[in-house]
């Protein structure tokens, strides 16, 4: 088993056509599809030389441009894609990695996609920039599982448009050090759409994240939720959410919980703004430290200190997404399982 | 050495605060206490500083389990040498399951193959996979902590009012379940209403006033007193019978 091989596994990579329904690895600036079956997935670059009308979807939910290379994935309509897609974005030998991806999920279909990120390299710069096309009555479950090192500074942008019915869940996991993480993903919500976010991000000392979601629920009866875990472990951890009521009968809420070890600042800065009055938004934010008591009732069960610390910021960590397909679930725990013990 | 446990002169506090005064309490293997008392007279203290809450400071004496000075312990030694509490009012801990709390009490008390028979008996198979005591009705949560303390099986245990809310039935079925458990072992069972002791044979009633042991006796009579004239008055007459 190569060293590589177990970093990949980390942030969720298999390579395993019995796992996954397609393959795709990015290292430094060179795409390659592993394989795929049940899904269109390319380098965006083909994509863009094969397909024209892909001009109205490149550069439209993200503000940029140039022909940056990355991963395009199409699911055709009416197709529900068995076992998850996974792209790995590798950061190995470049000072910087610059990623153009898309997603287009047509109408009525559905796709898990997982895209890990990871750097062999200690320093380096990873931009990602990615659009997602969710059409009418499809269904996006994105995993996104971040492991970088100390040096690494990652600022991706990205775009999500949710049609009529669709719906958009996103899990954003971030459990190692880094320098730097600036990432606020912009979701636009038309008629009766939905979206999740759940984040679960650890700043251990010297990093400084900074994450939020930007829902704009635009369409009638359209919803989003947002749900975050930030720890501090003597890092700096900025957790935002801003949810925007634009349109009638739509429901937004918001839940940031911050839990401090040691020492280390959280910022949990969650942001309503309605602008029709048939709204519903809502929030809770919720800052602390492990409560002594819990600790003290989990011993008396005879778990030793250590034990009980870890598995309340295990159950801290476990945001309870019940649309998470069995094997994302697993991703998840696993990568939660491994951070756990640097934890305590 | 009959006396499993044995708390000498115990003085504790809490932010400052004098809570108990000089208790002193001799428990021989095989018997049970019920430990009576007003509101704030310092009973969940007890148990608490027995089972070493660092919340509660100990000023002075010393607290002895099975010959063993365990007034500087870590709670989780204190357990795995046979002490067991069920609380009053256990803390809910958001993301942490039922059944992984089980897990760890199973392991515990050896008792990993008897997970399932306990869990039908109380009949808690849909509170598994919730958060511990999150949302657990006053019934539940009493018995989720009865049933970890079934699968703990400690020697020595500490019931924490497991008769309070709990409705008729209910009593019964937990009081039956305790009645078991205490078989051979020994304990201290906090009631208000003495509703557990038609299940469960005790030995000795104790009755702690404003932070001290007023009184030691049969249960049944002082529940009687206390009934009748209050703790006020049995606190009075017992200090000067004692
Ligand atoms: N953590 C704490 N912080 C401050 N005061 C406390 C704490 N724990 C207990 N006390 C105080 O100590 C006194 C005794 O409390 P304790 O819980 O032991 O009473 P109790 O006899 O169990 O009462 P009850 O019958 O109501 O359960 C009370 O005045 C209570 O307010
Ligand atoms: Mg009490």
């Amino acid at each position: 088993m190569s060293e590589d091989f177990v970093d990949l596994r980390k942030v969720g990579i298999e390579r395993d056509p019995s796992k996954r329904s397609a393959s795709f690895m990015m290292v430094d600036e060179s795409p390659e599809v592993g394989f795929s079956r049940g899904v269109e997935i390319l380098s965006t670059r083909e994509a863009i030389e094969r397909y024209e009308w892909l001009e109205n979807y490149s550069w439209r939910l993200v503000e940029g441009e140039g022909d940056y290379d990355g991963y395009f994935i199409r699911v055709p309509r009416n197709v529900k894609v068995e076992f998850p897609v996974e792209a790995c974005l590798l950061l190995k030998m470049a000072k910087s990695q610059r990623v153009h991806n898309i997603v287009i999920a047509e109408e009525n279909s559905e796709l898990n996609l997982i895209t890990g990120c990871t750097s062999e390299r200690l320093s380096g710069l990873h931009l990602g920039m990615s659009e997602f096309y969710i059409k009418r009555n499809a269904k996006v479950t994105f995993t996104m599982i971040h492991n970088w090192k100390r040096g690494n500074e990652v600022l991706p942008k990205t775009g999500i448009r949710v049609e009529e019915n669709g719906v958009f869940i996103s899990n954003y996991i971030l459990l190692s050090p880094v320098k730097v993480v600036k990432a606020c993903p912009v979701a636009y919500l038309e008629r009766n759409s939905r979206a999740f976010f759940g984040s679960v991000v650890v700043g251990f000392e010297d990093s400084e994240i900074d994450i939020g979601n930007v829902v704009y629920l635009n369409g009638e009866g359209s919803s989003a939720e947002i749900v975050s875990r930030s720890i501090s472990r003597g890092g700096k951890v900025f957790s935002r959410g801003h949810i925007i009521g634009n349109a009638e009968n739509v429901k937004g809420h918001l839940e940031c919980k911050g839990m401090i070890i040691g020492n280390g600042v959280i910022n949990a800065i969650p942001e309503l703004e309605a602008r029709n009055p048939n709204v519903d938004l809502s929030h809770e934010a919720a800052i602390g430290k492990i409560a002594e008591d819990e600790i003290f009732y989990l011993m008396t069960r005879g778990l030793s200190r250590d034990e009980a610390t870890s598995l309340i910021i295990r159950g801290f960590m476990d945001i309870e997404v019940k649309e998470l397909p069995e094997v994302l679930k697993r991703e998840i725990d696993r990568a939660i399982e491994l951070v756990e013990k640097a934890l305590v | 050495m009959k006396d499993v446990l044995r708390i000498v002169n115990l003085c504790v506090g809490v932010d400052g605060r004098v809570i108990l005064k000089n208790v002193n309490l001799y428990i021989q293997k095989g018997q049970t206490f019920a430990l009576f008392g007003p509101n704030g007279s310092g009973k969940s203290t007890l148990l608490m500083t027995i089972a070493g809450s660092s919340k509660y400071k100990i000023y002075d004496g010393r607290i002895m389990f099975k010959g063993v000075d365990i007034t500087e312990k870590a709670t989780d030694e204190r357990v795995k040498m046979g002490l067991g509490i069920m609380y009053q009012h256990p803390p809910k801990i958001t993301g942490v399951k039922l059944k992984e709390i089980l897990k760890h009490c199973a392991k515990l008390g050896g008792t990993e193959d008897k997970i399932y028979e306990y869990v039908k008996m109380l009949n808690m198979e849909n509170l598994l996979d919730r958060d511990v005591n999150v949302g657990f009705s006053g019934g539940e949560a009493k018995k989720s902590e009865l049933l970890q303390l079934l699968l703990m099986n400690p020697e020595f245990l500490m019931l924490d009012e497991p008769d309070s809310g709990v409705d008729l039935e209910s009593i019964a079925v937990i009081g039956e379940v305790i009645n078991d458990l205490l078989d051979g072992k020994s304990g201290i069972i906090i009631t208000h209403t003495g509703q557990i002791l038609k299940f469960v044979d005790v030995d000795y009633g104790v009755v702690m006033y404003k932070g001290r042991i007023a009184c030691i006796g049969d249960p049944r009579e002082i529940l009687k007193t206390v009934e009748k004239y209050g703790y006020e008055e049995c606190a009075r007459r017992c200090l000067r019978t004692l």
